[in-house]
């Protein structure tokens, strides 16, 4: 069977954003880049999906964007994905114009089921699966925390509020992953070497519109530093005081 | 007949959730300010209390009904959805941004050729256009974007928006019929969690970290918790030790919360912590070190120790409440 992994460039977790000049974009300057950590575990379970099945099963690592993408698509390779894919396009686009791109090469490759992460930390669409799969006619469970295939059958428990639903459905699918799915591999010290050595392919991506346009952007109003009370349970009752009668949220 | 804004309602177990109150708020605000009509969707078997809709602001309810329809199944309610919206030509849907909504908006988009802006705080209209206010990198900062499509869909943040009463208005109830549900994907069971209440959806937050130091001091803050009728929070570092479950878990990569009042415990306060809580309205930090990067997002602080100060605040809230 034929699996592809979707996987995004995002700015490290520890970033300090900045607003760019343009006041469209994040000023890159300083700014790590790593694999979105979502889609970790989304490289994992297309492992151990290809694991499962067994046969010639192939797994595909997908990014569509610039150059740098490929640093992630490598972290993918190293970890065990046997082919990557960069979808080359440097100008920005939406989630409806990056899945526009990735429906185009899932469906080109063949591929029945693609994993997802459930949300790019950058600008927390958590669209971008969904999207996809309802352009290739593909069934979808996001937000997934536990996924078995058996045939072409698809259980997947997925986190809602209070609980977890369980999820009937069969291929072709698109899962999109949430923490506690699995614990992604380390990629191998011989993944790694291995990883250097493979090539990636590059295609261009496939031409989309965007639905939406960014008109500005900005950083929070920063909040004025609050009141330290005191250091021990003396300061409680103040504490009390001021959340009944100046916050009013008790 | 004038172009329609549609209210996506969510009901579970037949109950309409808080968000749709809002969600019909916001949309007959819109109507107003756009000029469109306004009429609200459920998708359901049997769901009570539709007329309390009306209170919204919204005189027109149309409910998509089917037996099957009382679980989720996001090809059914996504096909019930976008052939109403074809049928009464919609121009803009508004959903909440929940586990539901976040599923079915996109899809809806998609079979509707539009865009869709998800997890919206703000909406607004400037010279005819809606324009919305969206938190990126968990909160570290805000876009303004637009929709250039025909038909827009918006997800709104539960817990942000008010739902805001307008008296005095009746409610039409009507039921349409789906005769053949689209059933490829379709929810079978619910497995609900121990916890209480689920942090993405209180009002009242208090969360835990390393300086609790064990699963099993946990009780502390779970007292707290129940004195003031809040949800239990963690850290990652908590969640990474396995003392409480992910679904628990605070910041840029777990759950982003904005409740009224948040109450960080033994937390340092890291980026991607902050990331996900520092919208709360009322932050509160309880921690030994002053200098505690928690303490510059909180409203208010003991820079003390948490074993002591905790029994003694429960016990304070436990009789301000009786
Ligand atoms: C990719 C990535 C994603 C991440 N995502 C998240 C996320 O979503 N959410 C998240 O929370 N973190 C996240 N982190 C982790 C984050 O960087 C911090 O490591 C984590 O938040 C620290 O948790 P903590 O505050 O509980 O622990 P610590 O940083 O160890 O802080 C413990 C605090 O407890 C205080 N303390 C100790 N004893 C007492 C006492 N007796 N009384 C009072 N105070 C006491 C200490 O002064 C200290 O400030 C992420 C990290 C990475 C790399
Ligand atoms: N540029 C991209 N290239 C490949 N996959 C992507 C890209 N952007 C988002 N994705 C995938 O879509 C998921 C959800 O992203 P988003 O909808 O942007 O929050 C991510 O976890 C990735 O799996």
């Amino acid at each position: 069977m034929k699996i592809a992994v979707c996987v995004s460039h995002v700015p490290d977790t520890a970033t300090r954003i900045k607003i760019g000049a343009d006041r469209k974009t994040i000023d890159p300057t300083g700014v790590t880049y790593i694999i979105n950590p979502y889609d970790e575990f989304a490289v994992e379970e297309a492992l151990k999906t290809k694991e499962k099945i067994g046969g010639d099963s192939i797994v595909y690592a997908i990014s569509v964007g610039g150059d740098t993408n490929k640093e992630s698509i490598r972290k993918a390779l190293a970890m065990g994905v046997d082919e990557g894919i960069l979808l080359k396009d440097d100008s920005i686009r939406d989630s409806f114009g990056i899945a526009h791109a990735l429906a185009d090469e899932i469906k080109s490759l063949g591929c029945e089921i693609a994993f997802f992460g459930k949300q790019s930390v950058d600008f927390d669409n958590s669209i971008t699966g969904q999207v996809t799969a309802e352009l290739l006619g593909y069934n979808c469970v996001p937000v997934v925390v536990d996924f078995k295939l058996e045939g072409s059958k698809i259980t997947a428990e997925r986190e809602i509020e209070g609980g977890r639903e369980v999820v009937e459905t069969e291929l072709p699918a698109i899962i999109t992953t949430q923490k506690g799915l699995n614990e992604p591999r380390y990629a191998s010290l011989k993944g790694i070497m291995a990883s250097k050595k493979k090539t990636i392919a590059e295609k261009a991506a496939a031409q989309s519109p965007n639905h939406s346009e960014i008109i500005d952007m900005n950083l929070p109003t920063s909040k004025q530093p609050g009141r330290i009370l005191g250091t021990d349970s003396s300061a409680v009752a103040e504490l009390v005081k001021l959340l009944r009668e100046e916050a009013k949220v008790i | 007949m004038a172009n329609k804004i549609l209210a996506i309602l969510e009901q579970r177990e037949g109950s309409l959730k808080k968000v749709s109150y809002e969600v019909a708020s916001v949309a007959s605000k819109l109507a107003k300010e756009l000029n469109l009509e306004v009429e609200a969707v459920v998708v359901g078997a049997d769901v009570n209390d539709l007329n309390n809709i009306s209170k919204y602001g919204i005189q027109k309810v149309i409910h998509l009904k089917n037996s099957e329809f009382s679980n989720y199944t996001s090809s059914g309610y996504t096909e019930a959805i976008s052939n109403y919206s074809k049928e009464v030509n919609a121009v803009c849907l508004i959903v909440g941004n929940t586990s539901l909504g976040n599923d079915l908006a996109p899809r809806l988009a998609v079979k509707l050729n539009s865009g869709c802006i998800t997890d919206c705080v703000n909406l607004q209209v400037e010279s005819g256009e809606v324009i919305a206010t969206r938190p990126i990198y968990a909160g570290k900062a805000f876009t303004k974007a637009k929709l250039s499509s025909v038909v827009k869909v918006f997800t709104i943040r539960p817990n942000v928006f008010k739902a805001e009463l307008n008296e005095n208005e009746t409610c039409n109830i009507e039921i349409k019929e789906i005769s053949s549900p689209n059933l490829k994907s379709k929810v079978v069971s619910f497995k609900k969690s121990e916890g209480k209440l689920d942090v993405a959806e209180a009002d009242i937050i208090v969360s835990g970290g390393r300086g609790m130091k064990g699963p099993e001091n946990f009780n502390l803050i779970e007292s707290l918790a129940d004195s003031l009728g809040a949800a239990v929070g963690a850290s990652r570092a908590v969640v990474d030790a396995g003392w409480r479950p992910h679904r628990e878990q605070v910041g840029q990569t777990g759950k982003t919360v904005s409740p009224s009042l948040y109450v960080a415990c033994g937390i340092s306060g890291a980026i991607q912590h902050l990331a996900g809580m520092s919208t709360s309205k009322y932050i509160v930090a309880i921690n030994k070190d002053k200098d505690a990067p928690i303490f510059s997002v909180a409203d208010y602080g003991i820079a003390g120790d948490l074993f002591e100060i905790l029994p003694v605040l429960t016990e304070e809230i436990k009789k301000i409440r009786s």
